[in-house]
């Protein structure tokens, strides 16, 4: 009756959005009065799960899991479900996890509801709050059936820190076959995506061409942040699809979202609207970004957006 | 080579959200509806095999007959059958289940789903329907090429994207990407009038049961006024991301 929850890694690296997962799954078993298992997939070493209330672990090892395949890591979860004898299944919002998630559903014939915001309010019938209409409502939906798959938006629990012992079993699982070949995998590298970023910097057409993102790429690198784009200044080509955000791209749900030279049109805001802290920069004091945002600044992107690049930096400098 | 588009019929993107009935029922008045972004970018790739490797694009539905219209859209996009499945939809795999019915008794080589519908975002009915019918799978798909029975796609991934390559039947959850922005098509007059001569079949849904239910919605609390801050101060701004916000 365990809870079971899947931790994603990158090269055997824990990813950082587990730990927030991890701290959801706990809280999810106290309610349901029983004990979480986290499930790791050619993870050396767990011990920063110690930190967060991690007390079971099953470690799966196996060089033909290295790379991620929808259809065998969702069988491979379904096969630990099945061990720990797992009702409650808690998997992240990553575009893998999201991938699978519904794969995962029909193996275990589970009901699955993605972009959860919160703990259930009702054990029964399981009522639980998602995002739907992309960020512009709330919904409260039940999961009917007896096993439940959650999918937990970003940055929506937090992580909580409890440290605690672990125990760690190696579990031995048999894989599919691959039907899907990866030919090859391009990363931006040394780059931080949206995904995972605490931070995002974000750029319309207000910046006028590609040729001034210095300044937002400038401003993101003091950060640590991602940068990210509105929908034109991806479709003229500008930046790459992949930057695009807003209710045709990626969603966006992190601790702080500034954006600069953007107008707020309600496809950009509902797309951005669930990230916890926005801060807009623009020249028009009747943009409608000022009515969604935070903290604003009605100024010039390109005196405002070095000059604060800059403070930041001796900012940063001081409190490091 | 059989192609059959799955089609979500959602509110406009500039729709104000609204409910009714003690807040159980998504509020449509004044609401104008739309072929889901995502689909629209993989109906519109459809037409582009129809038109160079001699596909024959039908298009499928699981809702009431106010969708029609929407589906007549298609029909002057120039997809060649529409397929409606009388049933309103409950839950994401209510509607996997009818369009996984469907396909038991109808061969397609290539689904093309959006990756997920922009009304209540499950993103889920492409993977359910693959589940269902064993069927190879590829979601947040941008890319895709066929030749013979093997197709070549582009994923978005974290960060960055994968070439994959795997055998037909597929189903693909599309997004922007499969086609640009450009190349989306307005249905022209002609393409209007043919529309009423094609094929729309509504069929009685297949027994299903539901696994998730949405009971009740609500909107997000109003926002605080937003706090300006002056281009000449922005140490202030630092200041309130730091110690109030908590952020930096
Ligand atoms: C079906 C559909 C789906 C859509 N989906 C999305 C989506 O997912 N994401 C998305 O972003 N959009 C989406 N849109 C487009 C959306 O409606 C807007 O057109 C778009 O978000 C506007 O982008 P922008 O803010 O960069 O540009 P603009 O609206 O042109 O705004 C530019 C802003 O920059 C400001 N500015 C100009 N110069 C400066 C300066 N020197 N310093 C500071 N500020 C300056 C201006 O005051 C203005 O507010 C969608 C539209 C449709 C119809």
């Amino acid at each position: 009756m365990s809870v079971l929850t899947y931790i994603e890694s990158n090269k055997g690296k824990i990813k950082k959005s587990a730990f927030e997962l991890v701290s959801y799954s706990n809280e999810l078993a106290k309610q349901l009065g029983t004990e979480l298992v986290v499930l790791t997939i050619n993870v050396e070493d767990t011990n920063e799960l110690n930190k967060y209330g991690v007390s079971k672990i099953i470690k799966i090892s196996n060089s033909e899991l290295d790379n991620f395949d929808s259809k065998i890591f969702s069988n491979v979860i379904a096969q630990v479900a099945k061990h720990t004898n797992s009702n409650h299944i808690v998997i992240s919002s990553s575009l893998d996890s999201k991938y699978m998630a519904p794969l995962l559903a029909i193996e275990l014939d589970a009901g699955y509801l993605s972009n959860v915001v919160e703990l259930p309010s009702k054990l029964n019938p399981f009522t639980i709050k998602r995002t739907c209409f992309t960020n512009k409502a709330f919904c409260e939906s039940t999961i009917e059936s007896d096993i439940k798959i959650i999918g937990l938006s970003g940055n929506a629990f937090g992580a909580i820190e409890n440290e605690t012992n672990s125990s760690s079993e190696n579990l031995e699982v048999s894989l599919l076959d691959r039907k899907i070949t990866v030919k090859s995998t391009e990363k931006v590298s040394g780059k931080i995506s949206i995904a995972d970023a605490d931070i995002v910097v974000s750029g319309g057409r207000g910046l006028k061409g590609p040729e001034n993102w210095n300044i937002i790429e400038d401003l993101a690198e003091t950060l640590g942040a991602a940068t990210s784009c509105s929908k034109p200044v991806s479709d003229m080509g500008w930046r790459p699809h992949s930057e695009h955000v807003g209710q045709t791209g990626k969603p966006v749900a992190t601790n702080l979202y500034i954006a600069i030279g953007i107008s707020g049109a309600i496809q950009h805001l509902a797309g951005i609207n669930s990230s916890k802290i926005k801060v807009v920069i623009n020249n028009d004091p009747e943009a409608p970004f000022f009515k969604a945002a935070d903290y604003g600044v009605v100024g010039d992107a390109f005196d405002v957006v070095p000059r604060l690049n800059a403070k930041l930096k001796a900012f940063k400098a001081q409190n490091s | 080579m059989r192609i059959l588009v799955c089609i979500s019929h959602v509110p406009d993107t500039t729709s104000k959200i609204n409910f009714t009935d003690d807040n159980k029922v998504f509020d449509n008045q004044g609401v104008q509806f739309v072929i889901n972004p995502n689909d629209e970018f993989g109906l519109t790739r459809a037409m582009w095999f129809k038109e160079k490797q001699n596909a024959t694009v039908d298009v499928i539905n699981v809702g009431s007959s106010n969708t029609e219209p929407t589906l007549r859209k298609t029909l002057a996009i120039g997809a060649d059958k529409a397929i409606r499945i009388d049933a309103e939809p409950i839950d994401g795999f209510f509607v996997a289940k009818q369009i996984s019915e469907y396909l038991s008794s109808n061969q397609y080589d290539l689904i093309i789903a959006g990756r997920e519908s922009i009304d209540y975002n499950g993103g889920m009915v492409p993977g359910l329907i693959a589940g269902l019918s064993k069927i190879n799978f590829v979601t947040n798909c941008t890319s895709i090429e066929i030749d013979n029975k093997s197709a070549i796609l582009e994923r978005e991934i974290d960060g960055g994207k994968e070439i994959l390559n795997c055998d037909l039947p597929l189903i693909i959850g599309g997004q922007k990407g499969l086609v640009e922005e450009s190349d989306l098509r307005i249905p022209n007059m002609r393409g209007i009038m043919q529309a009423r001569q094609k094929p729309l079949e509504v069929l009685s849904p297949f027994s299903s049961d539901f696994k998730t239910n949405s009971v009740k919605f609500h909107k997000p609390a109003p926002r605080k006024e937003v706090k300006l801050i002056s281009p000449d101060n922005l140490e202030e701004l630092i200041d309130l991301l730091h110690n109030e916000a908590k952020v930096l």
